[in-house]
């Protein structure tokens, strides 16, 4: 059918132009993180071999935050690993989707970050959202390590990263990453229980530590919350209603685990805002919309 | 920085191998999914906020106040990243530390 195959060619278009415009938005955040890399005391080769090997851009900051704040790299790397966690579930996500094994799985499991997946989510029908999935990781690897190397090479000629306000740039690009997800009270609840937390430690223990004990306290009151809320372990186990009748999807394994998944990454940068079930829990479109700086 | 850089490769690669079951005990759902909000606003208030060991409020909390209202009003990551400089900048021109 060559009108059907036009259409999908059209489409195709679409979602590979989508995938490196979402490349080149993120690729100018690269230029931030090069900057500060080298501001935290980062050589320009180490700064690009973060971008190139953990290629994970809350994990690199979270890194070079806690090195630049004088913490040792065992804290910077825990606390790394730490915020990378959220791309497991990520590949859970988009795992039975790629079906791929050895080489190209190795890629592709390099590629799993928030972007990508939230954007093949973000499709319907398995071709696209293979598209979606590879052009987005694809063009964000190419834009976030070349903007890297040119924000490292940059810095490097600036004299003095306090006197043009960088200091201030890393906080406000976490507060940029989360304010998104503030769509429920659990999240802010969530950011509260982190924010106060971290700042209530930070004279008792070692620079990079507390956002390890706010981490552990925040997976405390998730754990609690669930308790809390009755209805949302039922949630988990029911169908999402949302993805049910949705069409495109060919292979009955594929909607079982997808529809199981799909509403922890519905919408591009929001994955965390969208609880189980959706309904079940707090209405998401009453949360304070998109207002960031809870617990401050 | 390699124990880093291995550790979340190893995270990524895990995601892809894990059996889906694993992942179905609401609990372990209900903390990765909170997990980054609470770690995120940890890290932006120690960077607000902490020197080493100390608490001080000097010109990033101007800069992070201004990025957060830029993100109130829907600016793009750049606008916000260089309101966050700029009010950084101003305020110590202004005399803040």
């Amino acid at each position: 059918m060559p009108a059907a195959d036009s259409v999908h060619r059209t489409e195709r278009r679409r979602v590979v132009r989508n995938g490196v415009v979402m490349g080149a938005a993120t690729g100018a955040y690269g230029l931030t993180f090069g900057a500060l890399g080298v501001a935290a005391g980062l050589s320009i080769l180490q700064t690009c071999v973060l971008s190139l090997v953990m290629f994970t851009g809350g994990s690199q900051f979270a890194f070079v935050g806690v090195v630049a704040g004088g913490g040792s790299p065992l804290a910077g790397a825990a606390a790394a690993t730490l915020l990378g966690a959220r791309n497991m579930l990520y590949g859970l996500t988009v795992g039975p989707l790629l079906r791929v094994r050895g080489a190209r799985k190795l890629a592709a499991s390099q590629l799993v970050i928030d972007e990508s997946t939230a954007m093949a989510m973000g499709e319907t029908g398995k071709r696209l959202q293979l598209t979606a999935f590879w052009s987005t990781g694809i063009g964000i690897f190419v834009f976030w390590n070349a903007s890297t190397l040119i924000g490292a090479v940059a810095a490097g000629a600036l004299p003095d990263p306090r006197a043009l306000g960088l200091d201030a740039v890393a906080p406000a690009a976490f507060v940029f990453l989360f304010a998104p997800r503030l769509r429920t009270a659990q999240a802010w609840i969530a950011a509260a229980v982190g924010a106060v937390v971290a700042l209530g430690v930070v004279p008792l223990v070692p620079p990079g530590l507390p956002v390890i004990v706010a981490a552990v306290a925040v997976a405390g009151y998730a754990l609690l919350a669930r308790v809390g809320a009755p209805s949302t372990p039922h949630a988990a186990t029911d169908p999402d209603p949302m993805t049910e009748g949705e069409p495109g999807h060919d292979a009955h394994g594929v909607i079982r685990s997808h529809g199981d998944r799909s509403h922890d990454v519905p919408q591009s940068d929001g994955p965390e805002g969208a609880p189980g079930g959706g309904s079940t829990d707090v209405p998401q479109s009453d949360g304070p919309d998109g207002a960031p700086g809870g617990g401050r | 920085m390699l124990l880093a850089c291995v550790g979340c490769y190893a995270l990524k690669y895990a995601g892809m191998s894990i059996p889906q079951r694993i992942l179905d005990s609401a609990a372990v759902r209900r903390v990765a999914l909170l997990l980054p909000v609470g770690l995120l606003a940890a890290l932006a208030a120690t960077q607000t906020f902490g020197t080493g060991e100390r608490l001080v409020v000097d010109a990033r909390v101007v800069g992070v106040f201004l990025a957060i209202v830029a993100i109130r009003l829907r600016a793009p990551f750049i606008a916000v990243v260089a309101v966050a400089a700029l009010g950084a900048v101003l305020a110590r021109q202004l005399g803040m530390p």
